[in-house]
């Protein structure tokens, strides 16, 4: 990946050094580029993404995304490539520079044109973003599983194809020929009549004055020649042999090293600390007390973690100090009652009549499940590098938003937005977690204090205590079965609703159905985290699913399939899934099958599990994952992204669980928050549909079926239905818990 | 303090009891051995100690004067070439975010240096202690088969002409 400079982007024009650097907009008053009007629309917002044709007749594409492991820098970049019709050979990528010109203007843009609502994690912390069109807007976020389906189809192949347009456009004046009869291949364009070939850079100076609108045509996907292959990743190499810089591994001039504690119960104050308590000791500079915790500066992390585990650090009583998980769950359960007795249900799907459905039911089936707080628990442990001066803040740090981290500081520090600077790293780990600029802020407030760059590090113990959690949730349900097997009816209450909006929405095709929810209180941060909503809703419907087939006498696939007779492409990836996990087939004692699907940003995931009882604990060993992503741009990246989203939403089934005491979070390492390893992990077949329906994500969708695919393995082993995640605390040879 | 690492003597002055981790990452200026965890559970900070796997981040900078330390900027034979070890990698696009790799591939070193064709149990215990987030797991199974196999290859070949000089 290449580096900006702190004003490099801001000061390039249309032609410097003999590259075109063509800006896409499609506002009036275009300011950058010379292509306009590319897509109609009045009152659109800029679509900002760039492309830069050097004078090699190399292509380097800009790319407002963080890599953190997505392959968002690759797969973006092959977008506007295949459009072009560009030599993929000589693509390179640079991240765009975290600054309001690459603000992604593409992302609202693929919720608005898809008619869909916007995944919030898009929002960052600007307000109120989607409802005007006029308004700033202020988004450059990797998140959502949005880079492809949004950036990617609204921006990269846009400007992909409005690039190539332009060219052949300023090749046939030059060469005073049809543009028509010209030919496009691997950056070269050509007029075989007159057998005349020059590369793309010997038109650039003239596409550069081009004031005649484009109109660029996208690509069939059959007319694709680099969208559907899987090119190695550019960020791979420096991933094997340590070169890859990580927020942590900044290194600047003078700069020092902090690590910090925040208070044990959420929000809590810290008491005043004296600078005297770290006096004698070697290479440790200074306490800085940010109230809600409190951070040492040494000339080593090592140096600094010795110094704060050495302070008293006092905190002040508050209101939470006492509340333990069962309060919460009491708490939720309390306001679900109130929620229905009041009247005052958050109404999410209303279909039929379910009132009346239920009273003429003679098999009525209920069934209550919960899940746990989970951390995110990335790789790289939190950490931001920050410099304060007069002139602004510098920030370097791996983020999910860094616009929105450039805001939250500037806040803090009370300066302009202008004068912050995000240079963004490579994630080690995201997951949602570095969309938060939390721990920006605490390293711009300690940075404000002395005149040297401070990288603040924290200590896992810090991570998995002072997360934005995935929420605690309790889900009911109650469904009405009729006498040949068919749900008639579907009624579903939980607590909160974030993202997708179709988290807890089911593809069955059920004529009576009511989906509401209640709203709580907690003091226990949320926080985006692997498919949000969709990473509990998942476990939720496809167990009460499985409960109902169970309840039908029916087999969980086949009863699967009876009730999405009117969904073809759901139907589809199911049979996909069952038939490569060879679903009916007989296996050895105590081994278990399990089916799941869902559908979470835009792609349809079904998932087969199967896995043996050892003693009284689970072994996965094998998932079969069928998806159809719309179309998977990258085939190999897409399957890795399968394969990593069922491992992140195994280990959350199996152990994923935060628990709190006294206000604060029990667990605080891997010892305690367990995660899966080499052992335990399954072996995965990933199987592709290309339906060519609208593209959806690849980092997300594949989380949430893993969890229920694994539980409705084990009771189709045991008879031991898990209605409360993580499995680690069942005893899978109890006396079997059926239903019904 | 005299430490040698990568065949290269570096002087550091730290307290002794300082963990070698940080030594590497801030004294020495190696990056790429990474902070996980703090308490040898993850496997981000795995270093070698006279071709030893250890996780740096629990050794204190004394135990490993001395000894020969091997980091993931030690791996590869030359500034130009990779190891075969690394180019499996490559070739079975195993990295994601990447941030676990260094450990991972300086486990799996160790493990192919003591261990040419390991089963997959063996593979299983020498990385339990190697956590990645990402879920790389299928994958680095399957470059550590590639790469003993490229490496069996490679040394076979080495001795069918060492036989033929004979």
């Amino acid at each position: 990946m290449g580096k900006w400079t702190r004003r490099a982007f801001i000061t390039t024009g249309v032609l410097t050094g003999g590259a075109l650097v063509l800006g896409v907009a499609i506002r009036p008053g275009n300011r950058a580029g010379k292509v306009k009007d590319m897509i109609a629309g009045e009152g659109d917002t800029v679509l900002n993404i760039w492309l830069k044709i050097n004078a090699d007749n190399t292509i380097t594409v800009i790319v407002p995304h963080a890599e953190m492991g997505q392959g968002a820098h690759t797969t973006l970049p092959m977008m506007l490539a295949d459009e072009m019709d560009a030599d993929w050979k000589t693509v390179t990528m640079l991240e765009a520079p975290g600054n309001k010109e690459y603000a992604n203007y593409a992302l609202a843009k693929g919720f608005i044109m898809g008619g869909k609502e916007v995944p919030s994690i898009l929002i960052g912390t600007v307000d109120g973003l989607f409802l005007t069109a006029t308004k700033q807007m202020s988004l450059q976020v990797t998140g959502g599983s949005a880079s492809v389906r949004c950036t990617g189809m609204h921006a990269m192949r846009v400007a992909g194809a409005a690039a190539r347009a332009v060219l052949l456009e300023a090749a046939a004046e030059q060469w005073e020929v049809d543009p028509e009869d010209l030919v496009v291949k691997e950056s070269y364009i050509s007029h075989p009549e007159s057998n005349r070939t020059g590369p793309f850079a010997s038109f650039v100076e003239k596409a550069a004055d081009l004031s005649q609108p484009a109109k660029p045509k996208l690509k069939s996907s059959e007319e694709f020649t680099i969208m559907g292959t899987s090119p190695p990743r550019f960020d791979i190499p420096a991933k094997v042999n340590g070169t890859a810089t990580f927020g942590m591994d900044v290194v600047l001039p003078n700069m020092k090293y902090a690590t910090i504690q925040a208070s044990p119960v959420f929000g809590a104050r810290v008491q005043p600390i004296d600078q005297e308590a770290i006096k004698g000791m070697p290479g440790v500079h200074k306490i800085v007390n940010l109230n809600g915790a409190v951070a040492v500066i040494a000339d080593g992390y090592w140096q600094a973690k010795q110094a704060l585990n050495a302070l008293t650090i006092e905190y002040e009583k508050t209101d939470n100090d006492a509340v333990a998980q069962n309060d919460i769950y009491d708490r939720y359960l309390k306001d679900m009652d109130a929620a229905i007795a009041d009247g005052k249900e958050e109404e999410d799907v209303k279909k039929g009549d379910v009132k009346n459905a239920f009273a003429n039911a003679n098999n009525v089936i209920e069934a209550e499940y919960r899940v746990p707080y989970l951390a995110h628990a990335t790789m790289e442990p939190m950490n931001c590098t920050a410099l304060v001066n007069s002139e602004g803040c510098e920030l370097w740090v791996g983020s999910q938003n860094p616009l929105g981290f450039a805001n939250s500081v500037a806040e803090v520090l009370d300066m302009d937005t202008e004068n912050v600077i995000v240079h963004n790293q490579y994630l080690g780990g995201g997951f949602g977690r570095r969309a938060m600029p939390d721990v920006a802020v605490q390293a711009a407030l300690i940075a404000k204090e002395v005149d040297y760059p401070v990288k603040l590090i924290w200590s896992r113990e810090e991570d998995i205590r002072q997360d934005h959690y995935r929420e605690a949730n309790i889900s009911r349900f109650k469904a009405a079965l009729n006498d040949t097997g068919q749900i008639t009816a579907w009624n579903n209450q939980f607590v909160f609703k974030h993202d997708p909006p179709e988290a807890p929405h089911i593809p069955y095709g059920v004529d009576h159905q009511y989906i509401h929810y209640a709203e709580s209180t907690t003091h226990v941060p949320w926080g985006y985290w692997r498919s949000v909503d969709s990473s509990m809703h998942g476990f939720f419907t496809e167990s009460f699913m499985d409960e109902l087939a169970f309840n039908a006498n029916k087999d969980p696939y086949e009863f699967r399939r009876e009730h999405l007779a009117n969904s073809p492409r759901f139907l589809k990836v199911l049979d996909m899934a069952a038939e490569k996990a060879n679903w009916g087939e007989s296996l050895p004692a105590n081994w278990g099958r399990g089916i799941s699907i869902h559908q979470s940003f835009g792609t349809i995931v079904a998932q087969v599990a199967e896995i043996e009882i050892i003693g009284d604990t689970v072994k996965v060993h094998r998932v079969v994952c069928a998806a159809d992503p719309g179309f998977a741009f990258h085939p190999n990246g897409f399957t890795a992204q399968m394969e990593s989203g069922i491992v992140y939403g195994l280990t959350a089934a199996l152990y994923g669980e935060i628990t709190i005491e006294n206000g604060g979070v029990v667990q605080s390492n891997f010892h305690d928050y367990q995660l899966l390893r080499m052992n335990e992990s399954p072996t995965i077949e990933t199987y592709i549909i290309n339906s060519n329906e609208w593209p959806g994500g690849a980092g997300e969708p594949s989380t949430p079926g893993i969890a229920p695919a694994v539980t409705n393995a084990i009771f189709n082993a045991t008879g031991v239905r898990i209605r409360e995640l993580p499995v680690k605390n069942h005893n899978l040879n109890a006396k079997p818990t059926l239903i019904g | 303090m005299i430490l040698s690492i990568n065949n290269t003597t570096h002087e550091v002055d730290v307290d002794s009891a300082t963990s070698l981790l940080w030594v590497i990452r801030e004294q020495v200026g190696l990056t790429g051995t990474k902070f996980g965890c703090g308490i040898g559970q993850c496997g981000a900070c795995t270093v070698q100690l006279d071709g030893v796997a250890i996780r740096s981040c629990l050794t204190p900078v004394q135990s490993a004067e001395g000894k020969e330390i091997t980091t993931i900027e030690g791996i590869a034979p030359n500034e130009t070439e990779l190891h075969v070890i690394q180019q499996a990698w490559i070739e079975e696009q195993i990295p994601q975010c990447g941030y676990c790799q260094s450990g991972q591939i300086v486990a799996v070193h160790a493990l192919l240096t003591n261990n040419a064709a390991p089963t997959d149990d063996e593979i299983d215990e020498a990385m339990i202690g190697n956590v990645c987030r990402c879920g790389t797991y299928p994958r680095v199974r399957k470059g550590i088969k590639r790469a003993a196999a490229e490496m069996m290859t490679a040394s076979n070949t080495k001795n069918e002409n060492d036989g033929e000089m004979d």
